[in-house]
C-alpha cells in the first residue's frame, strides 16, 4: 500500500447534498405554480416580460463580476430567482426596457454593491420595485385578465393600457369591489394586478411546495398574514362584514406574494424563530397601517422593506435561550458570555 | 420513543456494510505503537526501557495525575524504542514500541477480581483505574475520573448506544455481540453509586440491538431499561444524550454530575466488566472500518497500538486509492495523514473515502438561510459567530457563546452555501484562549 497524499480536512468529513443552488432551484419551481397562471390570464406577454426580467438580472450579475474580477456567482440561480420576483412585481404591460432598469437597481446597485448574496439588507427586487415607482405611468396601470387569450397584448410595441382598476383601490376607499370581483376571482387571479401576484391560490401553492421541501418555514408567512387578517378582522373599514372584508385584504395585492416569496427571503429576514415571528407580525402590522392610512393603496413592498432593516436588530434581540440555562436566570445574568 | 433534544441533523447512515458483520479480531501485528497520551488529561511517564522484556497487559506508562490512564502493552514482547512517532490526532507524541515475541504471555499479576458483587464501589472504582479505562466512544475522557466526580451526586445512569454518527457500527455490534457484559458492567456502576435503576439509550435505527438489550435483562437487570431515542445526529453528544433521556440541560461549564447524571459509553461500560472479572486491562478495541474506498468493510477487535495501515490491510486493502482518511465519524473524526499511526482507545472507526464523497468544497458564500441555526443543538447563532470570527471580533464570539459549541458539526454539514463554521469557531475558542492566557495569569 503505497502512501500517498490524503486530503487533511477539519471535521465535518460530509455535506448535505442542498446547497445554494438547489435552494434557488426550489424557488424557482415554486414561483413557476404563479407564472403558469400568470400566462394563462394576461398571454405570452406575461413570459416574456418574465424572460427579459430574469435575462437582465442573470446578465448583470454575470457582467458586474466579471468587470470586478470576481468569481462569477451565475450558477447559484439567485438572479433568476430576483428576475423571476421582479417581474411578478411589475404589471404584465409595463415597457421592456423598465424591468431592464430594474435589474440593474436590484442586482448591482442593491445586491452586488454590498458584496452579492447573504450581504444585502434590501430584499432586491423589491427595492427595484419601489425605485420604478418613479415610472407611475407604466407601474400603476393594470391590464385586466383575459383567461385564455393568448394573444391579449402584444408582445412588440407600445401596450395600449387597458387600465382597470385593482381591487386594492377599491378597499383603499372602504368598498369591497363585490361587483367587479368576487373573491373566487382574487383567489384564482382573475383580477387586475401585478403579472405575478394575482393568484393567491397559486401563490399559496407555491409556498407550500417550499414548506415541503424545507426551504422556508411557515413562521414568517404565517405570521404576516395572521397579523394582517387579524387586524384587518377587528377593523374593517367602512360597512363590510368584518369576515368578507378580511377576506379581500389578505387576498388582493402583493401580499400573498409578499408574504410567502419576499418576506421570507433569507437574507433580509432573521435567522432566529423568534426573530422570524416578530418580523412576520411586523410586516402585517406596517401593511395594515401602510392600507389604511397612506396615500397608496398598497402597502406590502413598504411595510417588508421598513422590517428588511431592523433584521440584525431583530436577531440579537432573541437570541434562543443558553443551553442549561433557564429563562429567568437569563435575565438576572443577562447574556453572561461566562458559566 | 424518547422525544429528541432540539436541534440536530440527519445525515445518511450508511451503517449498512457494516452492521451484519460480527466482530473479528484481529492478530497483533509485529510492533504496536503506544503513544503516552490517549486519552484527555496528563500524558503518562514510560516506566519501561528499551530492550526490556514485557508482559501482556504489563503497565508500561503511568501518571500520577488524577486525570490521566495508565498504558499497558498490548502484546508481549520487547521493548524496541521509546521515541517520538506519529498519533492520530495529527501530530507527533512519545511513544513506546512494542516487538511482539507472537507468546501474548499475560502479566502474572492479571487474575480475575470476582465480581461486581463480591467487590466494594472503592475497590471496582481502582480496578476501572488500574484497567486503564477511558471513554471507548471517541472522547477517551479516563472512566474512573469520571466516576469519581460524579460520587454522591448521581442520580441517573445513562448508558450511551446511540451511536449516531455514520458508517460506525462498534457499538452496535458489541451490544448485539456481548449484551451481558453491557449488564455486568451497568451493575458495577450501579453498585459504584448506590443506584437502584440505570437507562441504556439506543437509537431506534438499531432495533435488533434493542431488543437483544431487551431480552438479556429479566435474567439480570432490574432497574435497568432500555430507552430507544430518535435517529438524529448528534444524539449521542454527552449534553443531547442527558436532555434527552431526563429533560434536564447541563449548564454551560459543568459537568453531567451537576444535574445528577452521568453517561458511559457501552463499549466502555462492557470493559469494566471485563476488567473486573477478568482483571485484564484495556488491550484491545471494536474498530469499524468502513468508507467507499475500503474492499471489504468490517468490524474488528484490534489491540491498541496497531498501525492504521494493518488495520486496513487486514480488510483487504483499499479498492481504490482514497482520497480521505478519518479517524472516527465523518462529522467529528480525525482526517489522518499518515498511516504509521496507531489505534488509540478512542479510535472507534477508520474510514476511508475515494474522491467524491467529503469532497473540496467550492467557495463558500453565506446565504443566511438560517439552517445552522436551526441545527445547532446548543442554541447557537453559527451564521454570526462566523461573522464575527471572520471580523475578528471575539468578544462578540464570546458574547454570543462560543464556548458552548460542542463541535458537533452539524452547523458545517446543513450549511448550503459550504461554510467551514466548526473550524472557524474551533478558531475563535483557540484564538480567546490566547487571549486569555495574555491578559495575565
Ligand atoms: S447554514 Fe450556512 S448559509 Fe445558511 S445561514 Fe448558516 S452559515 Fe449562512
Ligand atoms: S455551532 Fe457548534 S454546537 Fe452548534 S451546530 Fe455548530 S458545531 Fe454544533
Amino acid at each position: 500500500m503505497a502512501d500517498t497524499r490524503f486530503v487533511v480536512s477539519s471535521s465535518p468529513h460530509i455535506r448535505a447534498e442542498e446547497d445554494t443552488r438547489s435552494i434557488m432551484l426550489d424557488v424557482c419551481i415554486a414561483l413557476a405554480f404563479p407564472l403558469v397562471i400568470a400566462v394563462y390570464f394576461f398571454g405570452l406577454r406575461a413570459l416574456t416580460v418574465t424572460a427579459v426580467s430574469v435575462a437582465a438580472c442573470v446578465f448583470f450579475e454575470w457582467a458586474y463580476r466579471k468587470l470586478l474580477k470576481k468569481p462569477s456567482s451565475v450558477r447559484d440561480l439567485s438572479a433568476v430567482v430576483t428576475g423571476l420576483l421582479l417581474a411578478f412585481n411589475l404589471p404584465v404591460s409595463v415597457p421592456y426596457w423598465l424591468p431592464v432598469v430594474g435589474a440593474l437597481v436590484a442586482v448591482v446597485v442593491v445586491k452586488q454593491l454590498y458584496g452579492g448574496i447573504g450581504k444585502n439588507f434590501l430584499n432586491p427586487a423589491l427595492a427595484a420595485r419601489v425605485f420604478l415607482f418613479s415610472f407611475p405611468v407604466w407601474m400603476t396601470s393594470f391590464p385586466k385578465p383575459q383567461p385564455g387569450q393568448w394573444n391579449a397584448l402584444p408582445l412588440w410595441g407600445p401596450v395600449d393600457v387597458v387600465s382597470a382598476a385593482t381591487p386594492l383601490s377599491f378597499l383603499k376607499h372602504g368598498a369591497l369591489p363585490a361587483d367587479a370581483y368576487n373573491l373566487q376571482d382574487l383567489l384564482l387571479g382573475q383580477a387586475p394586478g401585478s403579472l405575478g401576484e394575482v393568484s393567491a391560490l397559486m401563490l399559496l401553492l407555491g409556498g407550500v411546495y417550499l414548506v415541503v421541501r424545507r426551504v422556508i418555514t411557515p413562521r414568517i408567512p404565517v405570521a404576516y398574514l395572521g397579523t394582517v387578517a387579524a387586524l384587518t378582522f377587528l377593523f374593517p373599514k367602512g360597512d363590510a362584514a368584518p369576515l368578507e372584508w378580511m377576506l379581500y385584504e389578505v387576498l388582493s395585492g402583493g401580499l400573498v406574494l409578499g408574504a410567502v416569496f419576499m418576506a421570507t427571503d433569507y437574507t433580509t429576514s432573521p435567522v432566529t424563530k423568534r426573530g422570524q415571528w416578530i418580523f412576520g407580525i411586523g410586516c402585517g402590522l406596517l401593511t395594515v397601517f401602510i392600507r389604511y392610512f397612506g396615500a397608496y393603496p398598497e402597502g406590502v413592498s413598504y411595510a417588508i422593506l421598513v422590517m428588511n432593516a431592523c433584521v440584525w436588530l431583530l436577531d440579537k434581540i432573541s437570541l434562543p435561550r443558553r443551553f442549561g440555562v433557564p429563562r429567568l436566570t437569563r435575565f438576572i445574568r443577562k447574556g453572561g458570555g461566562k458559566a | 420513543m424518547i422525544f429528541p433534544f432540539q436541534g440536530g441533523v440527519h445525515p445518511e447512515g450508511h451503517k449498512d456494510a457494516t452492521r451484519q458483520k460480527p466482530i473479528e479480531p484481529l492478530p497483533p501485528p509485529a510492533r504496536v505503537v503506544l503513544p503516552v497520551s490517549m486519552h484527555i488529561g496528563a500524558p503518562c511517564e514510560p516506566v519501561v526501557k528499551v530492550g526490556q522484556h514485557v508482559l501482556l497487559g504489563e503497565k508500561i506508562a503511568v501518571s500520577a495525575s488524577p486525570v490521566s490512564a495508565p498504558i499497558h502493552a498490548s502484546v508481549s514482547g520487547t521493548v524496541a524504542a521509546v521515541e517520538v512517532c506519529p498519533h492520530p490526532n495529527g501530530g507527533r507524541m512519545l511513544s513506546v514500541v512494542l516487538e511482539n515475541d507472537g507468546a501474548d504471555a499475560p502479566h502474572p499479576d492479571i487474575r480475575p477480581f470476582g465480581s461486581a458483587e463480591t467487590l466494594t464501589a472503592e475497590e471496582l472504582i481502582a480496578v476501572v483505574r488500574e484497567a486503564g479505562l477511558v471513554g471507548l466512544g471517541g472522547a477517551a475522557f479516563p472512566t474512573h475520573t469520571k466516576i469519581a466526580s460524579g460520587l454522591g451526586k448521581v442520580d441517573t445512569l445513562i448508558v450511551n448506544g446511540a451511536e449516531c454518527e455514520p458508517y460506525i457500527t462498534s457499538d452496535h455490534r458489541v451490544m448485539l455481540e456481548t449484551p451481558e457484559e453491557i449488564l455486568g458492567g451497568v451493575r458495577a456502576l450501579m453498585k459504584i453509586y448506590g443506584l437502584e435503576s440505570a437507562v441504556i439509550a439506543v437509537e431506534t435505527n438499531k432495533p435488533d440491538a434493542v431488543e437483544t438489550l431487551r431480552r438479556t435483562l429479566p435474567r439480570r437487570g432490574d432497574g435497568v431499561r432500555v430507552a430507544p431515542l430518535a435517529t438524529r445526529y448528534p444524539q449521542g453528544a454527552e449534553k443531547q444524550l442527558i436532555r434527552a433521556v431526563t429533560g434536564r440541560e447541563v449548564p454551560p461549564g459543568a459537568l453531567p454530575a451537576a444535574v445528577g447524571a452521568a453517561v458511559f459509553n457501552v463499549d466502555t461500560v462492557a470493559s469494566i466488566h471485563r476488567a473486573v472479572t477478568t482483571g485484564m486491562p484495556l488491550l484491545r478495541r471494536v474498530v469499524t472500518v468502513s468508507g467507499s474506498a475500503v474492499s471489504n468493510p468490517k468490524n474488528l477487535s484490534v489491540r491498541i497500538g496497531t498501525p492504521l495501515r494493518a488495520v486496513f490491510e487486514a480488510t483487504g486493502g483499499f479498492r481504490e486509492q482514497p482520497f480521505k482518511i478519518i479517524m472516527g465519524g465523518p462529522m467529528m473524526g480525525v482526517a489522518q495523514h499518515n498511516l504509521d499511526a496507531p489505534v488509540v482507545k478512542g479510535t472507534n472507526a477508520l474510514l476511508a473515502f475515494s474522491r467524491g464523497e467529503g469532497k473540496p468544497e467550492k467557495e463558500p458564500v453565506c446565504i443566511r438561510c438560517g439552517r445552522c441555526v436551526s441545527a445547532c443543538p446548543m442554541r447557537l447563532l453559527p451564521v454570526y459567530l462566523y461573522h464575527y470570527e471572520q471580523k475578528n471580533m471575539l468578544a462578540e464570539c464570546e458574547r454570543m457563546r462560543v464556548s458552548d459549541c460542542i463541535e458537533c458539526g452539524s452547523c458545517s454539514y446543513i450549511c448550503p452555501g459550504r461554510l467551514h463554521l466548526v473550524h472557524s469557531f474551533r478558531t475563535a475558542k483557540q484564538k480567546l484562549r490566547e487571549a486569555r492566557k495574555r491578559g495575565g495569569n
